[in-house]
């Protein structure tokens, strides 16, 4: 497909539009609304991630959490013991690394099976991570956590300036940046030659590993490039949440990951990045509403999984199809 | 080119294959035929490295392969198809060939350009769809084609791993009997072109007789016969063991 015809099909103007919509957000929505969104930006990047080794490698990690920690608790770590290269230029890359080095080796650990062995080593390495962080008290303040301090962002100091006021100006315009800097980055992913080579190992892994492809391996890079942006998620969470704790890297939370994913529709691109938001939205509602939260988040679940397997972005992706062939017929 | 040296394999307790011996030339075009249960796609899987020999050797090109990886075996150029097929099922079929030239030519560590950016590769493999006859298919799913067809495109694949050394388990296996030789015909026409050897499993015997430049018959895990396919279907142990022909 030639460029032109790529920029001119009516998706490419719908982002266009939800771009701008976005540019335009911190003028529009009250501040705890926006924190919302920026905190669904963050977990949009994590499940974005997350979904690079459900859909395009067929590998459930129940362990995605530790990763996500990882990130956020190199930002608060590094706060701690190293306030003088608290930038947020050194930070991002510390959380890059961090992460990358902790991916490679519970990636190296898990990658050795697939399926539900996959899943279950995934979530045992994360039990691992959790259990560090709440007992290396010392170091990791233990289940306490670690506050976020405002980064130094490009050379300006924020210090003194309220969250909010941090979260509404600059700090916004570089999480979407960010944000659109990991969708466009996983889409060249998943349709380059390597993501075609994750596909194929997702789809017969006997028959990838007998044209040439060494399925164990391409299943770790996989992981990294997953974890990484996990780390980044995480990094990016924890200066909108202020505050870190060992709870993002307990099951539970890496089980509303594999949740965020499931509600946008893992099968489709966007998927994840639609549930990551309405996650957001649905679990502050439901707990505002009722102690019995977890009891709705559950219920959507079931209906979910009975009614609309494809997820949200799914379901809409088979109506227009639907629609589209309908019109189609219509037309002969 | 290839030399297969006394090769042994043992699942379990139970002798699959005995001492077995043989060896194949370069340019050279063998069949493999025996009765059901001689350990014909056993023999194909040791050589692809699929499974583990208990004892013996494979060397190819001079070097001993027998404890090699199936990747190194294929990057030293042995490709393989499977005789029940073996597919990306949900790829298209111009994706399943094309997978393999990435592979081929070192791309699939390229993760940013997207796929489509790599023309002549994408070329090529509707090239190779054009030699096996399925290019009007290319975009079709696996699911979707005749088991024909499918068989056609599992040889395609490992037609387009550029190798020099091709296994073919049952080519022509599900595909009808009339299009038997058409398939055959663009199979060995592309194996000559590209001068790569050849072992090929198959049942029918005038395919073995009009295709191939020898045979080797494998009877309860032993090569019992082996050289010109004419000659050596005339011979009576052979006949006895392929048509239970007494006499």
């Amino acid at each position: 497909m030639k460029f032109h015809e790529r920029v001119m099909r009516p998706k490419f103007f719908a982002y266009l539009g939800v771009f701008i919509l976005l540019l335009f957000l911190p003028l529009l929505l009250p501040i705890y609304q926006l924190m919302l969104i920026e905190s669904g930006l963050t977990f949009a990047i994590l499940s974005l991630g997350f979904n690079l080794l459900l859909r395009y490698t067929g590998l459930l990690s129940f362990g995605h959490g530790a990763l996500f920690a990882t990130g956020a608790y190199a930002v608060g770590m590094m706060g701690e013991y190293y306030p003088q290269l608290y930038r947020i230029e050194i930070l991002i890359p510390v959380a890059l690394i961090a992460s990358l080095v902790v991916s490679a080796i519970f990636g190296f650990i898990c990658v050795r099976h697939t399926r539900i062995f996959f899943s279950i080593l995934a979530l045992a390495v994360s039990m691992v991570m959790f259990a560090l962080l709440v007992k290396l008290y010392n170091l990791t303040g233990g289940s306490d956590g670690l506050h976020i301090d405002l980064p130094i962002m490009l050379g300006k100091s924020y210090e003194g300036m309220k969250r909010f006021e941090f979260l509404s100006g600059a700090f916004y315009y570089f999480l979407l940046l960010s944000f659109v800097g990991c969708a466009i980055l996983m889409f060249a992913i998943v349709n380059s030659p390597f993501g075609k080579a994750l596909q194929s190992i997702r789809d017969n892994e006997v028959r990838a590993e007998m044209i040439g492809i060494r399925v164990r391996r391409y299943r770790w890079y996989a992981f990294i490039i997953s974890g990484m942006f996990c780390g980044f998620g995480g990094a990016l969470w924890s200066f909108v949440n202020g505050h870190v704790t060992p709870e993002i890297s307990e099951w539970v939370f890496s089980g509303e990951i594999v949740y965020m994913t499931l509600l946008g529709g893992f099968m489709v691109f966007e998927g994840p990045i639609i549930g990551a938001i309405l996650f957001t939205y649905l679990k502050l509602y439901a707990v505002s509403i009722t102690q019995y939260w977890m009891f709705i988040i559950g219920a959507t679940l079931v209906v979910l999984v009975l009614l609309l397997p494809e997820g949200i972005a799914g379901g809409f992706a088979r109506l227009a199809k639907k629609i589209k062939s309908r019109s189609a017929a219509g037309v002969a | 080119m290839l030399k297969v040296k006394r090769l042994v394999k043992d699942f379990g307790r139970a002798r699959i294959i005995n001492p077995t011996s043989f060896d194949v030339q370069k340019d050279e075009i063998v069949s493999l035929v025996g009765p059901n249960g001689a350990g014909k796609t056993t023999l194909v899987n040791l050589i692809s490295g699929h499974i583990k020999a208990t004892g013996g050797q494979i060397e190819f090109l001079g070097r001993d392969i027998t404890h090699a990886s199936p990747y190194r075996r294929i990057k030293m150029g042995i490709a393989r198809n499977f005789q029940i097929t073996n597919l990306f099922e949900d790829s298209s079929v111009l994706e399943n060939v094309r997978i393999c030239l990435f592979s081929v030519y070192g791309k699939i560590k390229k993760g940013i350009l997207p796929a489509d950016h790599y023309k002549a590769i994408t070329d090529e493999a509707i090239g190779i769809l054009d030699i096996f006859g399925i290019s009007e298919k290319k975009d079709l799913l696996p699911g979707n084609l005749s088991e024909g067809d499918k068989k056609v495109l599992d040889t395609a694949m490992a037609f387009a791993l550029r190798s020099k050394f091709l296994l073919l388990d049952e080519p022509t296996s599900g595909v009808a009997t009339g299009d038997k030789f058409k398939v055959m015909d663009t199979i060995i026409a592309a194996i000559k072109k590209e001068k790569m050897a050849c072992l090929i499993i198959e049942h029918d015997m005038d395919i073995v007789s009009d295709y191939t430049d020898r045979v080797l018959v494998l009877a309860e895990g032993s090569v019992i016969a082996d050289g010109n396919p004419k000659e050596i279907m005339e011979q009576k142990n052979v006949k006895e063991i392929l048509f239970g022909v007494k006499g």
